[in-house]
């Protein structure tokens, strides 16, 4: 269930974030998101909307920081301490 | 001692040309904002110093002097010369906040071309709108923003010659030019002889109605610059200045480049995501002094609490400024309680190129207020119906301008007719030449506010219906345009709603196209749409479906009446609104 939800939040930031193109970025479970600049923190707003229907689950805004989003793994994280 | 020492004083024996001597400018010196940040420093023996640190992703450090300043923007503009770019043409800078946006921007003016800086978070419509209006000849981008040009670049009849500044050159076209900056390194370029007049910088920026308009600048802009870099910010020759705007915007140029640049000042750069623990570490690595920043990233901070601030020496700062969008009580009663220092507040435009009412060091502050117009600033606030000025304190008006600043906008480009009508009293066939110098007439600034008996002024907020998110303004015509280029979307309204950090954020209503039902799927793909195509800024962070929208008889979508209802606003008068 855990690798469904890191697979599954992975592959959204991929096919949003990453351009096509780009041959240079190798995009894991660890990759900076915020903090490298692939997602910036304007566009966090529809990462945390992505989590919050396909997760079910309700992120505070308080909770939902740049360091909580900076990778795949620190965001299954944070959605799971809020689906408990 | 503060460098504007007495307010009042500076009010009393105001003049323009005090910024020739606080620039050491003598007349018949070159007036080239490109030569003046890079070699006038050099030829008054700084070329030594350190002019810029810069930091980008993964801890990336690189530091250039002043020397190489010159020397590096003297290659960008001998290039540019090869190219075949004439005085007076468009060159746009569409990249990241790395060296060689700062480098070329000088480069640019030094050889008398426009520099045309663009948010790189553009999405290929944002970019589009703006290429297509100033005709642009030339960009600089990256291997990274160069897919967004490649989609683009057929409809840009103007546009000769794609540079990319950085990356692996195999990977690029044919068409394209790799241009490594290190590898042009120029020792002798005579700078262009530009006149206060000679456009200089353009920005874009977003209006209620059309597409987003150029607001052309001039090289004169430079006096009006220095100044207020020098007595609002209070740069000093040993400071070490962190600017965090972008100088895709224009605060990250006349404030992030010509301002501690032409004053011959060290500035600092951080090209990484916003993190505050990221930002604090940098402030402390760098021993930064002076720090201007925005009030949607002072209100992270904030949300980010006291304990992370204490877990870095921060000692190094001792004067904070902000810009952007008007600055909240509460964030300068906490910047004062966690750093000991209180973010001063300063209100400027795209169209003004420089400060015009601000807080200044030393004088008393009234957290929330505006701060009181800089010295040789003629400010005033004008009835809302008469468009008089008005003399009673409290009294919610226009904020207006009285013309002739050094750092005003020149035109919008091609378009005389809307330049004309940010001026009460002007004549119709006046034109933006007339109209600019003319200190009888009122350069109204779009927003409202009031002063108090002090003579503090006091933001309310805008005069229409242009949308502020984190500082940057955003147009509700060219989110509903694009909007309805979606294919679940018959119609749009965009305007902006109340959030706690960025002011404002975009909320859309819209009505669907026969066969789309509104699911959390569609929400999504409506979200990335825009911000792909426009920006994230522009990204709708709540959509609203409706079964039709209100509109006035005549057809036309009545926005005032949604943003009403959603502030919780009276709605005024209804008696245009179609009827049910």
């Amino acid at each position: 269930m855990a690798d469904e939800m890191k697979d599954m939040i992975l592959e959204y930031v991929i096919e949003e974030y990453v351009d096509e193109e780009d041959d240079e970025e190798e995009v894991g479970y660890d990759t900076p998101l915020i903090s490298s600049g692939i997602v910036d923190s304007f566009s966090m707003v529809s990462l945390k909307v992505f989590l919050e229907k396909k997760c079910h689950v309700s992120l505070p805004d308080k909770e939902a920081t740049p360091e909580a989003f900076d990778t795949v793994n620190k965001i299954c994280e944070l959605v799971r301490r809020f689906q408990d | 001692m503060s460098n504007i020492g007495s307010y009042e004083k500076r009010r009393e024996n105001f003049s323009w040309d005090i910024a020739k001597e606080v620039l050491k400018w003598e007349e018949g010196e070159i007036l080239n904002i490109g030569a003046m940040c890079s070699d006038r420093i050099c030829a008054r023996g700084d070329g030594e110093k350190k002019a810029l640190i810069w930091q980008g992703f993964g801890g990336k450090q690189k530091t250039y002097t002043f020397n190489d300043l010159r020397v590096l923007s003297n290659g960008f503009a001998k290039f540019l010369k090869e190219l075949g770019v004439e005085p007076g043409e468009k060159v746009c800078l569409f990249m990241d906040k790395i060296p060689e946006l700062y480098v070329s921007f000088l480069g640019v003016l030094k050889m008398g071309a426009v520099a045309q800086p663009l948010f790189s978070a553009f999405g290929d419509e944002s970019l589009e709108v703006r290429l297509l209006s100033a005709d642009t000849k030339v960009i600089f981008t990256t291997r990274k923003h160069v897919k967004k040009v490649r989609k683009i670049q057929d409809k840009l009849p103007a546009l000769e010659k794609i540079v990319v500044v950085e990356g692996n050159p195999n990977k690029l076209r044919d068409e394209e030019i790799y241009f490594s900056m290190e590898d042009f390194r120029t020792e002798d370029f005579t700078a262009y002889e530009s006149g206060p007049d000679t456009p200089s910088v353009l920005h874009y920026t977003s209006g209620t109605t059309g597409q987003p308009k150029g607001a052309q600048h001039g090289h004169g802009s430079v006096w009006g610059q220095a100044l207020t870099t020098s007595w609002v910010l209070d740069l000093k020759d040993d400071d070490i200045y962190w600017c965090t705007a972008d100088p895709g915007w224009v605060t990250g140029t006349s404030y992030g480049i010509i301002g501690p640049w032409s004053l011959g000042v060290t500035q600092c750069v951080l090209d990484s995501g916003f993190t505050s623990a990221a930002w604090y570490q940098f402030i402390q690595d760098n021993k930064v002094t002076v720090w201007y920043s925005a009030p949607t990233a002072i209100r992270s901070l904030m949300r980010d609490g006291e304990g992370l601030v204490k877990q870095y020496d921060l000692s190094s700062l001792r004067h904070l400024a902000s810009v952007g969008e008007p600055l909240n009580a509460e964030a300068v009663i906490w910047s004062e309680k966690v750093y000991g220092l209180a973010f001063l507040d300063t209100f400027w435009q795209t169209e003004t190129g420089s400060m015009m009412i601000t807080n200044f060091p030393g004088m008393k502050i009234k957290p929330g207020s505006m701060g009181k117009p800089f010295p040789g600033i003629v400010a005033g606030i004008l009835d809302l119906n008469t468009n008089e000025p008005v003399t009673e304190p409290g009294t919610v008006g226009l904020i207006a301008f009285r013309p002739g600043w050094p750092s005003m906008f020149k035109e919008y480009v091609k378009k005389p007719d809307i330049y004309r009508s940010k001026f009460v009293g002007a004549a119709d066939d006046a034109m933006p030449a007339e109209l600019r110098v003319d200190e009888s007439l009122w350069y109204v600034s779009g927003d409202r506010a009031s002063f108090d008996k002090d003579g503090y002024y006091w933001f309310v907020g805008r005069d229409d219906d242009v949308i502020n998110t984190g500082g940057h303004l955003v147009g509700p015509f060219e989110i509903e345009s694009a909007l309805v280029e979606h294919e679940a979307i018959a119609e749009a309204a965009a305007i902006g709603k109340p959030d706690e950090v960025n002011m404002e954020v975009v909320k859309v209503f819209i009505t669907l196209n026969p066969g789309f039902e509104p699911s959390d799927d569609l929400e999504l793909n409506i979200m990335n749409f825009i911000r792909k195509k426009l920006s994230p800024l522009a990204m709708p962070q709540d959509i609203e479906y409706m079964e039709k929208l209100p509109k006035t008889r005549s057809g036309k979508i009545l926005r005032r009446y949604l943003k009403a209802l959603e502030w919780g606003h009276d709605v005024g008068d209804l008696s245009t609104l179609e009827d049910d």
